[in-house]
């Protein structure tokens, strides 16, 4: 992990309506960390993830990302996994990733392939995806958010509803993509799958960071 | 952040081929637009049952007014679509430029109410007994740019409508008043035609205008719309 950071969050605030789901959240995140984000429900979580990915506009504070608050001008280097699977369910995962790929100015099927090749699914599969299973869904979500190689990948509940040997597969590919230089943020309730390759464990409670640990267990606060 | 025309197109043309593909697949859009269409043409024949001069006279709004309804149909589901597993917020934390997105669906949205039009013309013919007394190929291009003012609002409102609470009520109410011009064009121009009276020329140029205006308004506000929460 590098010391320099590479996302700054200050002071964030993200209400809606008179509800605050974020509550003055200040952090600094290295780049090629592997974060947790653990909390309950209704902590903040996803809501922090989605401001990061630009997709909620802050109600006060401020998002650096790469150097710069234009979340705009650095989306090529984000992917982003949401807990909805991001696809359309009549279409097959190639021509889901074929598409999604034009999105990023990538034309080649070479590169949508290696992605699903990366998730463990076939990228000769031709049923629609309403046909998968809810794992192979989250799998191929998960293939769809790393299609443009981002430097920073933002997941939301990328373990849910996957079986046991598929999520350590997953988390396999998590840590390869950490050794890799990648930047990862993981919203789970699973934070067990991470115990061994997270970086950190940054816990949330009421839309603010209440503790950020190098451990799952709630030992070092900062 | 501007893009290299290429880009722009590359993206119009995914989308417009995954919409296309998407609704060959479906037929959701379509086949209610088609039996939309079909249910107005018949009731209103047999409600009416009008004169091959009277017909002259009605044929134009009645036409116009059953695409302007049915198109509110096909608009309605190219949005569900992206609404469906969030699958819109794929194409926002992407770098793909909103105005792509604007234009492919926009053209999607024109492709299917043409072939509304192609199918439903033939019946309205035969139904309503008409002949057009005027230039018949000058209700070609009232067709194309009458298509188009209804469709390219109509993808805008539509979008615009996509996260309040009672989308299938709030897109008639915000598309329908930002219609009527174009739809009295569209209505005055036919039955010019039809009629043979009066020419249908300054009916289209205020369509011309009309298109180029919304047009161009829509393509400047569609990223406010798409980035909205």
């Amino acid at each position: 992990m590098h010391s320099s950071p590479i996302i700054t969050v200050r002071a964030l605030v993200k209400q809606f309506g008179r509800f605050a789901a974020l509550r003055g959240v200040t952090a600094e995140f290295a780049a090629g960390g592997l974060y947790a984000i653990l909390g309950d429900n209704g902590a903040g979580k996803t809501t922090l993830l989605r401001a990061l990915a630009g997709l909620v506009q802050p109600t006060r504070g401020s998002i650096l990302i790469l150097g710069t608050t234009n979340l705009r001008a650095v989306c090529h280097e984000l992917g982003y996994m949401a807990h909805p699977s991001l696809l359309y369910d009549e279409m097959s995962g190639m021509e889901n990733l074929s598409y999604f790929a034009r999105l990023y100015g990538i034309t080649e099927d070479r590169s949508c392939a290696a992605a699903m090749t990366a998730v463990d699914l076939d990228p000769g599969l031709t049923r629609p995806v309403v046909q998968y299973s809810q794992g192979m869904r989250q799998r191929l979500s998960l293939a769809r958010a790393l299609l443009n190689d981002p430097e920073i990948l933002l997941l939301d509940e990328p373990f849910s509803n996957v079986d046991a040997p598929s999520a350590a597969a997953m988390v396999s590919l998590l840590a390869q993509m950490r050794a890799a230089g990648k930047t990862i943020f993981v919203v789970t309730h699973q934070a067990s799958l991470l115990e061994r390759t997270a970086d950190e464990f940054v816990w949330m409670d009421a839309g603010q960071i209440t503790s950020r640990t190098a451990s799952w267990g709630r030992c070092e606060s900062t | 952040m501007s893009k290299p025309p290429g880009a722009v197109a590359g993206v119009i043309q995914a989308t417009l081929a995954k919409d296309l593909r998407l609704e060959w697949r479906s037929k959701d859009a379509i086949n209610s637009m088609l039996f939309f269409s079909l249910l107005v043409v018949v009731v209103f024949s047999f409600s009416f049952d009008p004169n091959a001069e009277e017909s002259r006279q009605i044929a134009g709004g009645l036409v116009w007014v059953a695409f302007l309804f049915a198109a509110v149909v096909a608009l309605g589901q190219t949005w569900a679509r992206e609404l469906r597993n969030q699958v819109l917020d794929a194409y926002r934390v992407s770098p793909a430029p909103a105005n792509s997105l604007f234009l492919a669906k926009a053209l999607g949205n024109f492709i299917f109410v043409a072939i509304l039009e192609l199918l439903m013309t033939p019946l309205f013919i035969m139904f309503y007994k008409l002949r057009a007394l005027g230039p018949a190929w000058q209700l070609i291009p009232i067709a194309a740019l009458g298509t188009w003012a209804i469709v390219v609002n109509g993808t805008f409102f539509a979008a615009m409508s996509l996260r309040t609470r009672s989308r299938e009520i709030m897109l008639p109410l915000l598309l329908f008043p930002v219609c009527i011009p174009a739809l009295l064009a569209m209505v005055n121009a036919t039955t010019a035609i039809l009629t043979g009276e009066l020419s249908a020329k300054f009916w289209i140029v205020l369509l011309t205008t009309y298109d180029v205006v919304f047009t161009i308004a829509c393509l400047l506000l569609f990223e406010l719309v798409l980035h909205a929460e």
